[in-house]
């Protein structure tokens, strides 16, 4: 593959590809996040603290993250065991289950919470037996966990899919040749040169998990301090009138999520530096 | 898959015990059956919990259709935006470098990383009644907010960067070479982009118009902020679907969330079919 | 250089177009010939305004010969009070509480001395706040004590995004205050008890009602009379049953005309006739099948059988009025705000 993005004239479109781009991501990305700050910088110091940091907004932050990190590392294995399964296996349904991975991405989300809500309520056709064990997931973190964890899917499979159907045969077979067993192999050959791509299907479940509204808002209980997550604190805030404190906390949650997903890149980087995928630049 | 053909039948050494095999299938059929076909199981069933009649009723009831109706024209100017965006960012951040390009790079995940309650609330700040720009546009008769304008552009921004994320690695993948011999052989730019180019990401071109197709038709939390919630006016399907919830009617709800789910199994039926390289 | 002025021209050239675009599709069908009312409503009354509408829609093409269009907008009271400041163009608004006409009212789109331009503060008909509990009452729920006992869970409404939500509150705390002789101190405990038996707060009494009733989630629901009705008349009939407190509130949902809107659209003869319907013995009927209390005495004398018998305080009795009750118990950092954290000090 060789880089060629250097060659400034030898390919035409430059300027119209550029303006379009510019335009595009100064209307729809610069502007509606200045908008953001802007709002949230006229609020004084103290009254930021106090929207934006205080018992009740603090608690909301904290299931957010708690929820989408706890759906992410259930989404990394699983989104792996799927595509693994899916690429490497034959069996029957295989196709179809190939097809059908994107369905909680491709569905409203409004109709993914409907639908695990009514799934996972005690008398429902999941809660009920999960209830009978003593497991409630209707209405509680652990049903928020669940339905970020099947958004989440999609997108893991996703980002390893390309990457799990070209990967290195030959080091693996070389491997094996060497004496080593299929553990040995899979965590010293292949986890790693699949590990970037697995951060990255991560890093989209976390920042979609943070963020998300209309799956959540049909399974949890949105009770303050208990189960409200912080996009709905943020609606709740916009109902009331109180634009700054709305935006106040959506400017926090933003700074938090970016925090992770930088982390999340950074590690993404040195893990396709060390498998030897990444020259130099992002991809 | 193309991986999954195995050119001979003897077991090879980077293949897994069959023990393991059947437990990692096993277990992934299992995973998926509980976190992926069930919810679109329960819509199902539920549509149909009152009847083929009550099914019907909902379906061909003005509001839906309405719903629908603003939900296609809201497809109709967001997807092309993307897609127009989505070349345009591929095209010169995959194959050109100008100074800011790693910082475009990095704004382009940004709208990923925003609730999409947060982008709701952009568009009611910048045109709302108490903005100054919403209240001269208002006055003008052009209000964005609580009109088609101001749901299409809450969409556009939630799905903005679908489509560049899956064109700019297949961008970047072409072979130069190829570029090359076309302009040698006189192909302008667009001759390049058209027959060259875009037929090479197809897979991807189509992958990304699919994911930015499905979120928007689906989005639901920015939507809610920016339309009024005026039936048969400024709902979308989701919005419907959320309205009927929220009036009492679970079934006429799933019943027209059964329909999106069908719509979403067609839609993805279709790119695996097409693509080439997936 | 060439670049960078592509790139400017472009952008400008872009920006104008989709503001051409804009003016195109934002185009209201309102221009037309035939009139337009939009009528920006709570969750609860999307049954008995497409009854009202097409009612009225017939009695005005009786009166003048135009074919009316009546559009109807149903969220919560205060989501859509939000709404209609931000400009959601209604001509008139029949909201949950006052206090969401009040805002509407002080963010100059409308007359501050709103409810004295229809008759019993410009509510038509009134409601209440009454439990659902399961058919047979397993749990022996009769009044408000019995909803702060140990291991009852209660289902309601949001108060901050649903106007059900704050008259169950108000309900709640007026109940209390009449028990305990005028002790706000016993009320305000008794409230903070009262809600941490609540396993989830709905964002809309609907909400709430499917809650309890299709996913069979806790032991009673506090809501409004004509949701309990409805649940136990029609959505679940024989699953579910309604008890009526010792005492509750005076629940008016008030109605009122958007000046701003109606000037500028021309539809004042037009909504306050839509308004003034709403008291007529046809409409007050309809509004009794739809289990709202009506106000015109005839017409509730045949219906009475229909409602428990219920004594009910007013908000300005107990709560001096909606503003205060509004600034003392729901506006940020007030009384359900601290309730909601003090029951959260160690979490």
């Amino acid at each position: 593959m060789t880089p060629h993005r250097r060659r400034r004239r030898a390919l035409p479109g430059l300027p119209l590809a550029l303006s379009i781009t510019a335009t595009g991501a100064l209307l729809f990305i610069i502007v509606p996040l200045a908008t953001i700050l802007v709002t949230a910088a006229r609020l004084s110091r103290g009254r930021f603290a106090a929207v934006a940091l205080n018992a009740r907004a603090l608690a909301a932050y904290r299931l957010s993250l708690v929820t989408a990190l706890s759906a992410t590392a259930l989404a990394a294995p699983l989104g792996l065991l799927l595509a693994w399964v899916i690429t490497r296996y034959r069996f029957p349904g295989r196709r179809l289950v190939d097809a059908l991975i994107d369905l909680p991405v491709a569905l409203p989300t409004a109709v993914l919470g409907l639908a695990l809500g009514a799934a996972y309520t005690t008398t429902g056709w999941l809660g009920a037996p999960l209830a009978n064990l003593g497991l409630h997931v209707a209405f509680t973190p652990f049903g928020i966990t669940l339905a970020l964890t099947a958004l989440g899917l999609p997108l893991v499979v996703r980002a390893l899919t390309p990457i799990l159907t070209t990967r290195p045969f030959d080091t693996e077979e070389a491997s094996a040749v060497l004496g080593a067993t299929r553990w040995q192999t899979f965590t010293r050959v292949t986890l790693p040169t699949i590990t970037p791509a697995l951060l990255t299907g991560a890093a989209l479940t976390f920042a979609r998990g943070i963020g998300e509204y209309g799956s959540v808002v049909f399974i949890a209980g949105n009770m303050p301090f208990r189960t409200e997550v912080a996009p709905l604190l943020i609606m709740t805030r916009i109902e009331e009138f109180d634009d700054g404190a709305a935006t106040a906390i959506a400017t926090t949650l933003l700074a938090v999520s970016l925090a992770l997903l930088f982390v999340i890149a950074r590690l993404e980087r040195h893990a396709a530096v060390r498998a030897g995928l990444r020259p130099r630049t992002t991809q | 898959m193309m991986s999954t053909t195995r050119t001979t039948a003897r077991r090879r050494p980077t293949d897994d015990a069959p023990v393991i095999r059947a437990a990692l299938i096993a277990l992934a059929i299992a995973t998926f059956a509980l976190l992926i076909a069930a919810p679109a199981a329960i819509v199902l069933v539920g549509a149909f919990r009152l009847g083929i009649a009550h099914f019907a009723h909902a379906i061909a009831d003005p509001s839906a259709l309405a719903a629908a109706r603003l939900t296609l024209v809201v497809l109709a100017y967001a997807i092309p935006v993307n897609v127009v965006f989505g070349i345009g960012a591929a095209w010169s951040i995959a194959r050109f470098d100008f100074p800011g390009r790693p910082a475009l790079l990095a704004a382009l995940d940004l709208p990923l990383a925003v609730s999409p309650v947060i982008s709701g609330l952009v568009f009611v700040l910048l045109f709302g009644a108490r903005a100054p720009l919403g209240a001269w546009l208002i006055a003008h008769h052009t209000p964005i907010v609580f009109a088609t304008p101001g749901i299409v552009l809450a969409t556009v921004f939630v799905t903005f960067p679908f489509v560049a994320r899956e064109l700019i690695p297949a961008f970047a993948s072409l072979e130069i070479s190829v570029d090359e011999a076309a302009l040698v052989s006189g192909a302008t730019g667009w001759q390049l982009l058209i027959r060259v180019t875009l037929p090479s990401v197809r897979a991807a071109l189509i992958s990304g118009v699919a994911l930015a197709t499905a979120r928007a038709a689906g989005e639901f939390g920015a939507v809610a902020i920016v339309s009024g919630n005026i039936a048969g006016r400024t709902n979308t399907l989701p919005l419907h679907i959320a309205s009927l919830y929220n009036a009492g009617d679970t079934t006429g709800a799933f019943a027209v969330a059964s329909l999106l789910v069908a719509v979403a199994l067609i839609t993805l039926a279709i790119p695996t079919r097409w693509a080439s390289d997936r | 250089m060439r670049t960078i002025v592509v790139v400017t021209s472009f952008t400008i050239a872009t920006s104008f177009a989709i503001a051409l675009a804009a003016c195109h599709s934002a185009h209201t069908p309102e221009s037309g010939g035939s009139p337009h009312l939009l009528n920006v409503s709570y969750d609860a009354t999307r049954e008995f305004y497409r009854a009202y509408d097409s009612l009225f829609a017939t009695h005005w093409r009786e009166r003048t010969g135009q074919f009316l269009t009546i559009e109807q907008s149903h969220a919560g009271s205060g989501s859509q009070a939000r709404a209609v400041i931000e400009g959601l163009p209604a001509d008139v608004v029949t909201l949950a509480l006052a206090s969401d006409i009040d805002a509407i009212a002080d963010a100059g789109l409308t007359d501050t001395a709103w409810s004295t331009h229809f008759p019993h503060k410009s509510a038509p008909f009134t409601t209440t706040i009454v439990f659902l509990v399961r058919a047979g009452n397993p749990k022996s729920i009769h009044d408000w004590p019995d909803l702060t006992r140990p291991g009852i869970t209660v289902i309601t409404a949001n108060p901050k995004t649903s106007g059900g939500g704050r008259w169950a509150y108000l309900a709640a705390w007026g109940a209390a205050i009449e028990r305990t002789h005028g002790d706000s101190l016993a009320a305000r405990a008794y409230v903070a008890q009262l809600y941490a038996r609540v396993s989830t707060l709905a964002p809309s009494t609907r909400a709430a009602t499917t809650t309890f009733v299709e996913r069979v989630t806790g032991d009673v629901l506090l809501t409004w009379e004509t949701d309990a009705l409805l649940a136990a008349r029609v959505l679940a009939p024989g699953a579910v049953e309604i008890v009526a407190p010792s005492v509750s509130i005076v629940a008016d949902p008030p109605v009122a005309i958007v000046d701003k809107n109606i000037d500028a659209h021309g539809t004042r003869q037009l909504a306050t006739a839509y308004l003034e319907g709403l008291y007529t013995p046809d409409a007050q009927a309809l509004a009794a099948r739809s289990f709202y209390r009506p106000t015109d005495t005839t017409v509730l004398a045949t219906v009475a059988s229909r409602f428990p018998a219920l004594p009910r305080f007013t908000v300005d009795s107990v709560f001096h009025g909606w503003r205060d009750a509004q600034r003392a118990h729901f506006a940020d950092g007030g009384t359900f705000d601290q309730i909601e954290s003090a029951a959260h000090v160690a979490p």
